[in-house]
């Protein structure tokens, strides 16, 4: 089944949702604006904003916003002609009273992201949205821990609970290839035919694009991606290969290829502070399978305490962390400085 | 001793039923459920306690009231019994986010609520992370707290999941109603790790340039104590973490895990353990209040 007639498929950008890690929440208006203009133009069908950890996210824990996240999607909602602009909200993080919110700012679409065993805790959030009109996607986050048994069990929580597209979400970029197929043909069994299914992929092992199709073949209708791939950890699926690589194999986007390589390169670029790329940490990531928007902690943690990246990140993955606990990022590098002085302690003597 | 009903049959009044049976203050006389199969009031009939599935029209019809009402249902069904138990001269420790008496936070604020009917817990995470706040504001002014807890997903039951948002708005208002701050927010994780790990929570609070750190560190190093009389499992993970943010704001962060006295719920549980500790010990000190209080009415007469 296609996303539509005139569409395979429907995309995404989270250049302005999962950037936001990226930019270490940073973004001003003209960005929103600039970046917003050029995906619009380039027909991307929805564009995300909000801060990187969802609605309500601005926090010691995660980072605070520069600007206040409902100006930013003021100002996104303001100019796009026909993007529908879509919030992520996180239970626990956000709550009911920032979807309330959306409403009146002229978001169309609400996200909800729960981990991927917890899908119980967005029941209230789906029913809140869908009663107020909203557009509604499920995210179940860190979905590469979970058999493809138990995700299609979460994802029919959540359609229970009034949500339109379950999304497969690799949030650590830790899937590879048939890791994809099995768990969005699962959810699609499951729930096909009353929702739709989604994935959403981030490239720390290099494979975002390859996986994203992957998905399409298994019968996921809407892809996340982002620009210039601007987003946690090595980023997202880049949008403007994956809708080149979509046009080649004849999956019908909607996207203006080109114009959206134009956005990549003239827009989305200057407003990053670096590229996204798979350097040590991003790897690690996605070796270890730890959540991606822990890489900009984890660089700040281990030059704060002179530890090891890698060795923070090793031991959130030892740890079972999930989204959200980059609170112990910090107790675990400040572990890793006080194991490193005892051992370089000279031995006791006598 | 003071005697006490136990209304709500579940996880958190049995867990209740054994803290209060090793109370030198108070004796579980009953406990109230509403399912004739619940395996909490035949515990409870075991421990010798009167126990009946017919509601609160059956506590309040006993000859002998009890003296106090520790409520482990909901919300709802506080907002229900509340004026019942207030009519018949019961006080009432409330475990649910019903929130009608005022917070109280046994470290912080127990002493300023002592003669009144009707009490609040606040939350499991506000439980673990308010005696914190309180540590850091009663040395230097704390313009921001915020907290993250993060709990494991067995020990987070239908009522916390279905009202999440209680959980946040509860917290993030007791954190500056109790915590004594201006602005508070609460974060609360469930994370499933197998086997499941102890309640973990993190502390952060804005404080001002110049702060003394080791008056803050004495101050929560005291109240860290305080804690362990009543939760001898509340221990700090790390020392204080002071920084500086990107946005220029001083912070100390302070890191504690929750082990549970493992009584009924196992012992990652201490965030369901600190929520029962913290209501016995408003009860047995309530309990001592009103004892000194008569002793001193007859010695008057």
């Amino acid at each position: 089944m296609p996303y539509s007639d005139s569409l395979d498929i429907r995309m995404t950008d989270s250049a302005l949702r999962d950037g936001s890690h990226a930019k270490g929440h940073q973004f001003t208006v003209e960005h929103v604006r600039s970046i917003v203009g050029a995906l619009d133009a380039a027909g991307m069908p929805v564009i995300e904003v909000t801060h990187g950890d969802g609605l309500g996210g601005s926090s010691y824990n995660y980072g605070r916003s520069l600007v206040d996240e409902r100006e930013l999607m003021a100002a996104a909602v303001e100019t796009a002609t026909q993007a529908k602009i879509a919030a992520l909200m996180v239970p626990g993080i956000g709550t009911k009273d920032d979807i309330r919110a959306c409403v009146d700012i002229g978001v169309g679409l609400v996200r909800v992201a729960t981990h991927c065993t917890e899908a119980d805790v967005s029941i209230q959030h789906f029913g809140l949205a869908r009663e107020l009109g909203l557009e509604t996607v499920g995210f179940l986050m860190m979905a590469h821990t979970v058999s493809p048994e138990k995700l299609a069990e979460q994802a029919r929580i959540m359609v229970d609970a009034g949500c339109q597209c379950p999304y497969v979400v690799d949030s650590a970029g830790a899937m590879i290839m048939d890791d994809v197929t099995e768990r969005v043909a699962a959810v699609v069994a499951e729930v096909g035919g009353e929702a739709q299914v989604g994935f959403h992929g981030h490239d720390n092992l290099g494979i975002a694009v390859a996986n994203s199709v992957l998905a399409v073949r298994a019968g996921a209708v809407q892809i996340d991606g982002s620009t210039r791939g601007f987003g946690a950890g090595a980023g997202n699926t880049r949008n403007e290969v994956f809708a080149a690589v979509c046009d080649r194999l004849g999956i019908r986007t909607g996207i203006d290829v080109l114009a959206l390589m134009d956005a990549a390169e003239d827009v989305v670029r200057p407003v990053m502070d670096g590229e996204c790329v798979i350097d040590r940490l991003a790897l690690v990531m996605g070796y270890a399978g730890v959540y991606s928007s822990f890489l900009k902690h984890a660089y700040r943690a281990a030059a704060d305490y002179d530890v090891r990246g890698a060795d923070i990140l090793m031991r959130c993955g030892e740890h079972k962390l999930v989204g959200g606990q980059e609170d112990q990022i910090i107790s675990i590098a400040a572990e890793l400085a006080a194991e490193k002085a005892a051992a370089t302690q000279p031995a006791p003597t006598g | 001793m003071r005697t006490a009903a136990i209304v709500g049959s579940g996880n958190i009044g049995t867990d209740l039923l054994h803290k209060l049976l090793s109370s030198a203050d108070i004796e579980p006389r009953y406990m109230v459920g509403v399912d004739p199969e619940s395996v909490g009031l035949a515990r409870a009939r075991s421990h010798g306690l009167e126990a009946s599935h017919e509601g609160v029209d059956w506590l309040l019809a006993r000859p002998e009231l009890p003296d106090f009402v520790f409520e482990a249902t909901s919300a709802y069904v506080h907002r229900e019994n509340a004026p019942r138990y207030e009519e018949a001269g019961i006080r009432a420790i409330d475990l649910t986010p019903a929130a009608l008496g005022p917070y109280v936070v046994p470290p912080v604020n127990l002493t300023e609520h002592l003669d009144l009917m009707n009490v609040n817990m606040v939350t499991c995470g506000g439980q673990a992370t308010i005696p914190m706040v309180y540590a850091v504001s009663r040395v230097v002014s704390v313009p921001y707290a915020e907290i993250v807890a993060t709990v494991s997903s067995v020990s987070a039951g239908p009522g916390t999941r279905a009202n999440i948002d209680e959980f946040t708005r509860t917290t993030s208002r007791a954190i500056e109603v109790c915590g004594g701050v201006a602005k508070g927010k609460a974060i609360i994780i469930l994370n499933p790790a197998d086997p499941p790990l102890i309640m973990r929570d993190t502390i952060f609070c804005e404080i001002p340039d110049d702060a003394d750190h080791d008056a803050i560190r004495t101050s929560i190093a005291d109240v860290v104590a305080t804690v362990q009389g009543y939760v001898p499992g509340y221990r700090p993970t790390v020392e204080p973490q002071f920084s500086v943010t990107a946005d220029g704001s001083h912070r100390v962060a302070i890191f504690v895990e929750v082990e549970g006295a493992g009584d009924f719920f196992p012992p990652y549980a201490g965030n369901l353990d600190i929520m029962t500790a913290a209501a016995t010990q408003v009860g047995n000190q309530i309990a001592r209040h009103l004892d000194t209080v008569s002793t001193t009415t007859v010695g008057a007469n």
